[in-house]
């Protein structure tokens, strides 16, 4: 592997994980502050996906789409936390797992009938189109620099949100003590409602971002979802620093265990077993810290 | 009549009417009762975890289609596996596969229990969709049913499907006597006490991590026999098997069922089996075509049974004997 492929694929690895990280902060902020397991956290990154897809044929323009796709998103996180997850506060985690794994299949079935079975591909924006080249034969294109720009972006303002802002103190104010927020006069309802919210916005993004290059398909949300699952314990449950750097990491272990071959003992590893490089990954650090690497020990 | 007594009387007259269905039901529903008394098996292996250990296992699939594989390459091509020899293979490949997840996961708890298991189920999909073992994505076939001969002496036969059910009954009794017997001995007692209160447990002098994993492996190892027989009457495994719907959906049999009982685990499965057949058989309405999409239903069924039967399907029945007893006009408290 030469300097420039290798390039390409560091540049591709840490895209794949910033993309990972917007999902993934959701669910850890949900996980984190609200004690919620939300396993339809990947149908949102679907919804996202084809929202973007339905939107930009309906406005033709993907950036119309994403605006109008992010209210959308918004709204639904909104009713979703008002009708039934905010009856799931005092109930076990098993019933959210239900509860959530019945939206998965909801929402899976929406998608069937709306929009049929079918691979779909949502173009990249003209102003975005082009490549950079590297040599003669290999070049990157600018899209996806873009989407890692976003993605860097948004992460910096969630920790200015989470750790600058007084909406952000009070919500990590409730994440350490419910009770007591609440009895200094602050609508602890509302705050979850707006980090569900939030967290249901920032999945639907990257999926709408997501969709040009890993185009639309039926089952994007699971995958995705369980990937996140393991950037956020690897993490750690509630870390959004955490998730930031275990979503890279993956990211970066996926890509190249799809591009190097390993073989031992006449066996080939890789990249026959790519699929499961993340899961020994995550193994391993369950193995030295099962809390996670930015989690606090329960 | 005691509570009790009218509970084991129910108990009895559904096995009877099961012993019964047989003699008078077509090919196709002996088969269909065949599958649901093999999901019940999977299902009490599980809430053995959940609903007694206090362990919500999102992964436990990866043990009912590992054995379901054992049994696939145990198998001579076209021909037979002894029964006598692949079962206990086959449960013995599960309950190692079950001790050595086990080892790791229940290093965690609570959420990252949850994720940590279906993480390694995953993993295990991965290795059999990603690779040439057991032909990939595309799966494999398991031509014959596993022979029960012994010495020549043959005393069933699993091509025989009212065998198979037969076999498929007394197995279904069996694990329910069994894990009974296993959750009334002391054993049983300290698996309650550690998911009441894991601490005093263990400040009682109980090495919990111990118990936990000797029921890890044995949930491994009972959901491992659910899946040879379910392979065996399928005749082909394909990674789906592993996958975390499957996962989801025993899952679903158990909470819905009622947790904790290990008759709930049961009902569970027979209901969520016939709610699914229902489904995909209701008719076209209003141009949508409902049986292709059974799933959205499925969906909203349980997102309602959570909001509204927080104690499962059995309560159904506690709630309709409390409204019988309870004097007309009189309110709750």
């Amino acid at each position: 592997m030469d300097a420039n492929t290798f390039l390409i694929q560091v540049l591709n690895g840490i895209q794949y994980g910033l993309l990972l990280f917007l999902v993934a902060s959701g669910l850890t902020l949900i996980l984190g502050i609200m004690g919620i397991i939300n396993l339809a956290h990947g149908s949102f990154y679907m919804v996202g996906a084809y929202l973007a897809f339905s939107l930009a044929q309906h406005f033709g323009s993907l950036w119309l789409a994403m605006a109008g796709g992010v209210v959308i998103a918004v709204a639904i996180g909104l009713a979703l936390e008002w009708l039934l997850i905010s009856r799931l506060y005092h109930r076990d985690h098993l019933y959210q797992v239900l509860l959530t794994y019945g939206l998965i299949l909801i929402f899976e079935e929406l998608r069937s009938v709306v929009f049929g079975d079918d691979v779909h591909g949502v173009a990249i924006p003209e102003l975005l189109r082009a490549s950079i080249p590297l040599t003669e034969t290999l070049s990157y294109p600018v899209y996806r620099l873009w989407m890692s720009a976003v993605c860097i972006v948004l992460a910096a303002g969630m920790y200015l949100l989470i750790q600058k802002t007084r909406l952000g103190m009070t919500i990590r104010a409730g994440a350490a003590n419910r009770e007591m927020v609440q009895s200094l006069g602050i609508n602890i309802n509302l705050l979850y409602r707006l980090v569900f919210a939030l967290g249901v916005a920032l999945a639907a993004f990257a999926g709408m971002i997501a969709a040009p290059v890993a185009s639309v398909f039926p089952g994007m949300g699971n995958q995705v979802l369980i990937v996140c699952f393991v950037v956020v314990v690897i993490g750690g449950i509630g870390s959004v620093k955490g998730a930031m750097l275990a979503a890279v990491l993956i990211g970066l272990v996926d890509t190249f265990g799809k591009v190097l071959t390993l073989q031992i003992g006449g066996v080939q590893l890789l990249p026959e077993l790519s699929g499961m490089m993340i899961y020994v990954l995550m193994a391993a650090v369950l193995l030295a810290r099962p809390q996670g690497l930015f989690g606090k020990r329960a | 009549m005691p509570r009790t007594t009218r509970a084991t009387a129910v108990l009895l007259l559904c096995l009877l009417a099961l012993a019964l269905l047989p003699l008078f039901a077509e090919k196709y529903y002996i088969q269909l009762f065949t599958k649901m008394m093999i999901m019940a098996v999977f299902a009490m292996s599980l809430d053995l975890l959940v609903g007694f250990a206090g362990l919500v296992s999102l992964g436990h699939a990866a043990f009912f289609g590992l054995a379901g594989y054992a049994l696939a390459f145990a198998a001579p091509q076209y021909e037979a596996a002894n029964l006598w020899l692949s079962l206990p293979l086959a449960m013995a490949c599960s309950g190692l596969l079950a001790l050595v997840i086990g080892a790791l996961v229940l290093r965690t708890s609570g959420i990252y229990f949850i994720m940590v298991t279906l993480a390694f189920a995953q993993m295990l999909f991965f290795l059999f969709h990603d690779t040439k073992i057991g032909g990939g994505a595309d799966g494999i076939y398991v031509y014959a049913k596993p022979a029960a001969a012994i010495a020549g002496w043959e005393p069933f036969t699993l091509e025989n499907y009212t065998h198979f059910y037969f076999v498929m009954l007394v197995l279904l009794v069996l694990v329910y006597v069994a894990l009974r017997r296993l959750l009334d001995s002391p054993f049983g007692r300290v698996i309650v006490g550690i998911r009441v209160n894991e601490q005093r447990m263990r400040s009682l002098g109980y090495r919990t991590f111990r118990y936990k994993l000797v029921c890890f492996v044995l949930a491994g190892m009972l959901a491992g026999m659910a899946g040879y027989f379910a392979a065996a009457q399928f005749g082909f495994v394909s990674p789906e098997t592993l996958s975390w719907h499957q996962s989801g959906g025993v899952l679903m049999m158990v909470i819905l069922g009622g947790m904790g009982t290990l008759t709930g685990a049961v009902v569970g499965a027979f209901a969520m089996i016939l709610l699914e057949l229902g489904l995909q058989g209701l008719p076209e309405i209003g141009g949508m075509d409902i049986a292709k999409h059974w799933q959205l239903f499925m969906g909203a069924f349980i997102v309602g049974a959570v909001l509204l039967l927080p104690h499962g399907l059995l309560s159904l029945f506690r709630l309709g004997s409390r409204l019988r007893r309870k004097p007309a006009g009189a309110h709750d408290e």
